[in-house]
């Protein structure tokens, strides 16, 4: 499970690129991607992939981190974006193309995970991580966040 | 000297890791909740690019130095940022105008370096901008803000404009480290990229009602480690823990 998202494990989040497991030296070789270049949680992340697969029986484990392809929200499927609703998380919507340079904040409303009310409000770009922003639905009154499309 | 490779990689992870202290510097000094929250999370970004191009830059070098190492265990001389990204924060409007002008610079860098025939090089140029272009539209939104704002808010904004415009030279400067990496196709003309720079900057500086200074963009020297005398101090600052106790572990 991710430590800041604890309703999806890591390979429901995309970080999780590859699995190989060599029987010979009962060896297993994970690759894995960062969410964000700064996200704090990867080194958790990488010990508990690790203690996991030692407790699993592996007599080594091995880590390789990618950079490409970079990282993206379009990797978590329809199934886990309903596990972050329902956490009360806004999931995240389908990544719209945009110019190199461009203001006005992210396209849309963000429907309310809570009452499903369009008429909701931004409040800050950035959250408590950095994969998540703040919204206020003005139907329900709730504060709520949103994992943003990226 | 190191490899053109090695210096190349130290400019652009000095840049970020020097610029993502600085803004780490406003971590519960913000002017409202959401901001603290915002600078800290773009300085982690900026920490997060500077650790890709410092590990690969000591993977280059292969002497032995990791992330750290690079960050900690070089003096002033050694750092080839930016002499911009070193100015100390000023205030709110002047860091972000900072940020503004770095933010708009890099996705510019970055979108060029993402098309590098360095592969390690390309895919970590394409993983920082998607984040850089967040930032920028985030610096942008406050230039816009704060420059047509209140009469306060804009003269405070024009004086950290007239004030940084100068540091803008040294974003193309370029040297035989440059073109040593231009000649496979590994970095790209950064001449050509001023002039796109300067229109998208000066596009939402005209509409944040703020006027371009004049006078020349001519400050030059952090790329080959000379620096003002702002850089020590905040280095004393980053580097004190781990030089106090060397190989300490969390």
């Amino acid at each position: 499970m991710d430590p800041e998202v604890p309703v999806l494990s890591i390979v429901e989040l995309g970080i999780v690129r590859e699995i190989a497991v060599d029987p010979a030296s009962d060896g297993v070789t994970v690759t894995v991607t960062p969410t964000y270049s700064g996200c704090p949680a990867m080194h958790t992340i990488e010990a508990e992939i690790r203690s996991a697969l030692l407790a699993a029986g592996f007599r080594s484990v091995t880590l390789k981190t990618v950079y490409a392809p970079a990282w993206t929200t379009d990797w978590i499927a329809p199934p886990a974006r309903e596990k972050l609703r329902e956490y009360g998380i806004a999931p995240p919507g389908a990544l719209a193309a945009e110019p190199l340079v461009s203001l006005g904040g992210p396209p849309g409303r963000i429907p309310c995970p809570f009452c499903g009310s369009g008429n909701t409000s931004l409040q800050s770009e950035f959250g408590a991580t950095a994969c998540k922003s703040l919204h206020v639905c003005h139907a329900c009154r709730q504060p709520f966040e949103h994992f943003k499309a990226f | 000297m190191s490899s053109p490779l090695v210096e190349y990689l130290l400019r652009l992870g000095d840049d970020r890791l020097i610029l993502g202290h600085r803004l780490s510097e406003w971590c519960g000094h913000g002017p409202i909740l959401e901001e603290d929250i915002a600078t800290t999370n773009i300085a982690l970004d900026l920490l997060g690019h500077a650790i890709m191009f410092l590990r690969l830059a000591g993977e280059v070098e292969a002497q032995g130095r990791d992330e750290d190492a690079l960050a900690y265990w070089r003096d002033e001389h050694q750092f080839r940022n930016l002499q911009l990204c070193e100015l100390p924060n000023g205030d709110f409007g002047f860091t972000i105008l900072r940020q503004f002008l770095f933010d708009a610079w890099s996705a510019q860098q970055l979108d060029a370096l993402a098309r590098s025939t360095h592969a390690e090089l390309a895919a970590i140029a394409a993983k920082a901008l998607k984040e850089t272009r967040y930032h920028l539209r985030h610096s942008g939104e406050w230039v816009l803000r704060l420059g047509d704002g209140t009469a306060e808010s804009h003269g405070r904004m024009q004086a950290a404009l007239d004030e940084l415009w100068p540091w803008t030279g040294e974003l193309t400067y370029q040297d035989d480290v440059d073109a040593a990496l231009r000649a496979d196709g590994s970095a790209p003309d950064l001449g050509p990229l001023r002039a796109p720079w300067e229109s998208a900057v000066g596009d939402i500086l005209t509409r944040a009602t703020l006027r371009v200074p004049d006078g020349p963009a001519r400050m030059t020297g952090g790329r080959f480690g000379r620096h003002t005398e702002h850089l020590g101090h905040l280095l004393a600052e980053m580097q004190i823990v781990a030089r106090s106790h060397p190989g300490a572990k969390w």
